[in-house]
């Protein structure tokens, strides 16, 4: 049965709305629109004169060595970062669905690195694996693993990637706890009946019914990888090393190509092109969940 | 084909004060269908799920064929279970249910192919193979649940409560099927039920169950006819057996209820003691002239017209207890009639009032 609510005033509910969408408006949607004019201009580094350039910009971008490298790492770092977060996570939920005394203590521990701020959880891997104070960087050393973020593009991008899949962890915890929780269980008492030991009755029976969760829980990921990621990116990597850098992501070019390269055209379109990916990714997401789903 | 020995079960659970079943004795014949009832909370699906391996069991020991299966996990115990919400595996379409079993059991595909099939036949879920059980009807869900035991061809099956989420018509007609499936396939069950009439029609035997304990096991018709406890005597049978408070005359011929006096050989030896008089409303009888050393008056308060039957609610001299007697035909009363009764005497009962122990 569905309940409305019914005004009496046509304009009330309106009103109600309002500071939602001057929100929406003022902080989403101008800065959007700011970013699409911006993409169609060249503009030179001290916004004296600007020129308007049609399509230019995006041409360019596309013809940029650079930038399809800095797409290549983006994929790297962002399928990196949703499988480790999301492996680690399903982990972690299949013990804590089992785990009874002390359950709530246990979740609520592994919820904590979620309310980390990127920058801050940036430093703190950067501490532990700085090529020169840092302890695991020693301790690597000792047995003989040339650990060096500074030099190593790769070492560079498996400590971003852990460390942005660690932020990430608690989130997608949350969900497939709550994804478990929801299978009944009686299925699990069936298919054990039916002869299924643990590893089988996880694999055809549990991971099917997580699949809305799972699917849900990537397009979240990615979306994390290709744009709350840049604080970690920053702190630990500053894109690079090496050029074209071997961590920088699209997020961290916007940024550097607009704000530090002053090359604000550029960086305008690439934004454009970022918006682009994320309205897709959020398309699909609806699409499929409002379609799947329910068993 | 097995026999399942249930010897002194014990069930307690972590951090409980005291046992939820509290040492259970019962063998179930090969072939044979045992059904557990009791009120929620009697410990009757702890006790299945006991037999299917999904409760450790604390003390005593459950055997199949012979085989202690206490350390054994569920798939080793060769049983099949249907469950009271069917369990069904969503993503999986009919034919997938029922075929999950046997896949993992590792068995060639015609073979799988041939069972599945055999078993939907059986159930006229042939037409069905391909659905998923969200587009099945409660009915067929619970066939298909019954097709994924079935097609195991298990030692024993276990019933959960399977009736209980269907409405009242197509449980009716499902008690019959499985029934018969059950006879068909001649396969030891045990049957968890809080449904009286389910378990008269269904069950071999009844083992009625009270808080952990087994109050009675027998044949239907001897629990209905000798009912060991008050507590039996009031979960079997419907509408449920009067009890009124009497006591057995000195002469220990007759019990007296109020200033009424009914002669019956069950007081034999009991002289002059408090009895709790147990008679179900079926078992009395319009009074003619002769008999009137069994005869009681009843002051009718209401009737309930059922065409068939005519339950009629009254007080035996004015003892405070309702009493309710179903007299066949259509009789026509009304409130503060006198109706004279005659009590069957063989299937009137006497507990004792402190212990609720049947005194015959």
């Amino acid at each position: 049965m569905e309940k409305r609510v019914v005004f009496r005033s046509a304009s009330l509910p309106y009103l109600l709305v309002l500071p939602q969408i001057a929100i929406t408006l003022i902080f989403f949607i101008w800065p959007a629109l700011q970013a699409i004019s911006s993409s169609f201009y060249r503009e030179d580094a001290f916004g004296l004169s600007r020129d308007f350039v049609w399509l230019q910009n995006f041409e360019r971008l596309f013809a940029d060595a650079a930038y399809l490298a800095s797409m290549q790492t983006t994929a790297v770092f962002s399928l990196g970062v949703a499988a480790l977060s999301m492996g680690v996570a399903l982990v972690f939920a299949t013990m804590a669905d089992h785990v009874i005394r002390g359950a709530t203590a246990y979740k609520t521990l592994l919820i904590w690195p979620y309310a980390v701020a990127p920058a801050v959880a940036g430093v703190l891997w950067l501490f532990m694996f700085a090529p020169t104070v840092g302890i695991v960087s020693f301790a690597l050393g000792q047995i003989g693993i040339d650990w060096n973020i500074r030099t190593d593009g790769d070492d560079a991008m498996l400590l971003v990637i852990v460390a942005a899949a660690w932020k990430q962890i608690s989130y997608n915890f949350l969900f497939f706890l709550a994804g478990l929780q929801s299978i009944p269980k009686s299925l699990i008492e069936a298919a054990a009946i039916d002869g299924a030991g643990p590893g089988k009755r996880f694999w055809t029976i549990v991971f099917p019914l997580l699949s809305p969760t799972t699917f849900f829980l990537l397009v979240i990921n990615v979306v994390y990888a290709f744009f709350d990621t840049f604080g970690i990116i920053h702190s630990i990597t500053d894109g690079g090393p090496g050029s074209p850098g071997a961590t920088n992501i699209l997020v961290f070019k916007v940024f550097s190509d607009g704000f530090i390269a002053l090359n604000l055209g550029s960086s305008a379109a690439q934004s454009v092109i970022l918006m682009a990916i994320v309205i897709t990714l959020t398309v699909v997401q609806f699409r499929y969940i409002e379609k799947k789903v329910h068993y | 084909m097995a026999s399942v020995d249930i010897d002194a079960v014990t069930k307690r659970y972590p951090g409980a004060g005291e046992d939820t079943i509290k040492g259970i004795d019962c063998t179930i014949e090969d072939g044979e269908l045992l059904v557990m009832l009791g009120p929620s909370g009697c410990g009757k699906s702890t006790l299945l799920r006991m037999v299917a391996g999904l409760e450790r069991i604390t003390g005593g020991a459950v055997r199949i064929a012979g085989d202690v299966v206490n350390e054994r996990e569920p798939k080793d115990r060769n049983i099949a279970m249907v469950f009271q919400n069917y369990a069904l595996y969503p993503h999986m379409s009919v034919y997938g249910n029922m075929a999950y079993g046997l896949k993992i059991a590792g068995l060639p595909k015609a073979e799988i192919d041939a069972r599945v099939q055999q078993a939907a036949e059986l159930l006229q879920l042939d037409h069905l193979l391909e659905r998923k059980p969200r587009q099945l009807s409660g009915g067929q869900r619970q066939r298909v649940a019954m097709g994924r035991a079935i097609v195991r061809e298990p030692r024993v099956f276990l019933f959960d409560e399977p009736l209980s989420n269907l409405d009242a018509k197509l449980r009716t007609q499902m008690r019959v099927e499985i029934k018969r499936l059950q006879r068909r396939l001649g396969i030891t069950s045990l049957y968890v039920t809080h449904d009286q009439v389910e378990a008269m029609t269904l069950g071999d035997r009844l083992m009625v169950m009270n808080a952990g304990m087994a109050e009675q096991i027998g044949a239907p018709l001897d629990i209905y006819s000798h009912p060991a406890s008050l507590f039996v005597a009031g979960f079997i049978g419907s509408p449920a057996m009067n009890f009124l408070p009497g006591r057995v005359s000195d002469d220990a011929t007759s019990v007296r209820i109020g200033h009424q006096t009914v002669v019956t050989d069950k007081a034999r030896g009991q002289a002059g003691r408090p009895v709790t008089i147990g008679i179900r409303p079926e078992h009395f009888s319009l009074a003619d002239t002769g008999n009137a050393d069994r005869r009681v008056d009843l002051h009718v308060d209401l009737i309930e017209q059922l065409g068939a039957d005519t339950v009629v609610y009254g007080q035996i001299d004015h003892a405070g207890d309702v009493v309710l007697a179903r007299l066949p035909g259509v009789l026509t009363l009304t409130a503060g009639d006198t109706l004279p009764l005659t009590i069957d005497q063989g299937q009137l009962h006497l507990f004792d009032p402190e212990t609720g122990k049947n005194l015959w």
